[in-house]
């Protein structure tokens, strides 16, 4: 190991800005993407599920008529 | 996750060529559903080890100093921007000449996740151009053409989310996909075929790799990580694009009912 304390690890030889700019955007954005992967698919669920239940509303509605 | 004992599918619905390699979505709704953590957990672990292997074993650059140390996300998230792009032309050609519903699902499921790669590439590189040639950008051929391939990406989301048909969505983006293929090849020879800025290649096949083994294993290590990523967060999404379509098939159905029970 070559760095002797961690405000010289941070430091990265004077580029810290640049080095923790591109490692922390890119481990933000894989962080916020499979969030949205998973918001979508759980979106999908509760659209089906209220499809189903809106269905069965009408058919309970249906049956009242008769 | 309950078993889906429903895996009937609407028999009009089917695609002609179902039985030719594709899962049906049924079968492959689930797959996935096992898959896709399992690739979460792999590049978690690889990027643990890529990490540790960059910042803590690789030693210092002789001429950049540490601001090197980019290379370590820069390259596989550029590699990965190419090899999701021909992912992606490869299903939506499947799906254009089969007529392969998950075809075109892979084809969707794909797109973002490259463009969020082509994206990363082109910030990490510019983090990274900066402090190395002075500049964050340069209108040269190896940059240039990683920002076309972001633009195919973008267009391609455009396109199949601006046309309410489906199928029609569906084909109108794949000839757009694959048209754009033709960059791919462009990005990875221009650092030969032209004089550019950027450096060339850090690997080329049967030749001896022009950076320090450790460097190399924390480069690959990344990459990996990047590869097992992309799968785990594509089978997400290609999982919601298939309850988006089969809404009405009794296998979908079935397991939201058994699912919403659950809760």
């Amino acid at each position: 190991m070559h760095w002797h304390d961690a405000s010289e690890f941070f430091a990265m030889g004077g580029r810290g800005g640049f080095v923790w700019g591109a490692y922390g955007t890119m481990a933000l954005l894989m962080a916020v993407e499979p969030l949205l992967a998973r918001w979508r698919h759980r979106a999908a669920r509760r659209a089906i599920a209220e499809r189903m239940a809106d269905e069965a509303a009408a058919r309970a509605a249906a049956g009242e008529r008769k | 996750m309950h078993a889906v004992t429903t895996t009937s599918t609407a028999p009009a619905a089917r695609p002609r060529l179902s039985w030719f390699t594709f899962a049906s979505p049924a079968n492959f709704y689930r797959l996935a559903g096992v898959l896709g953590p399992a690739a979460g957990i792999i590049a978690a672990a690889f990027a643990l080890a890529g990490l540790w292997m960059g910042f803590f074993v690789a030693p210092t650059d002789a001429t950049q100093g540490e601001v090197y140390r980019i290379i370590f996300i820069h390259v596989p998230a550029a590699w990965l921007s190419m090899v999701l792009y021909v992912a992606m032309a490869f299903w939506a050609a499947i799906g254009w000449f089969l007529n392969a519903r998950m075809a075109f699902i892979f084809a969707r499921a794909i797109a973002p996740t490259g463009a969020l790669f082509t994206l990363l590439a082109l910030w990490t590189g510019s983090l990274w151009g900066r402090p190395t040639w002075g500049t964050w950008w340069v209108w040269d051929a190896r940059l240039t053409s990683e920002l076309i391939l972001l633009f195919l990406y973008l267009g391609y989301m455009a396109l199949v989310a601006a046309i309410d048909d489906t199928r029609r969505a569906d084909k109108a983006g794949a000839l757009l996909a694959i048209v754009g293929v033709v960059n791919v090849p462009v990005i990875y020879f221009s650092v030969i075929w032209w004089n550019t800025l950027h450096q060339g290649s850090s690997l080329t096949m049967g030749a001896q790799p022009h950076m320090a083994s450790t460097m190399l294993v924390a480069m690959l290590l990344l990459t990996l990580a990047c590869w097992a990523y992309a799968f785990a967060v594509v089978f997400v999404r290609a999982r919601a694009i298939v309850l988006e379509r089969e809404g009405d098939t009794a296998w979908a159905r079935a397991l939201v009912a058994q699912t919403n029970q659950g809760m």
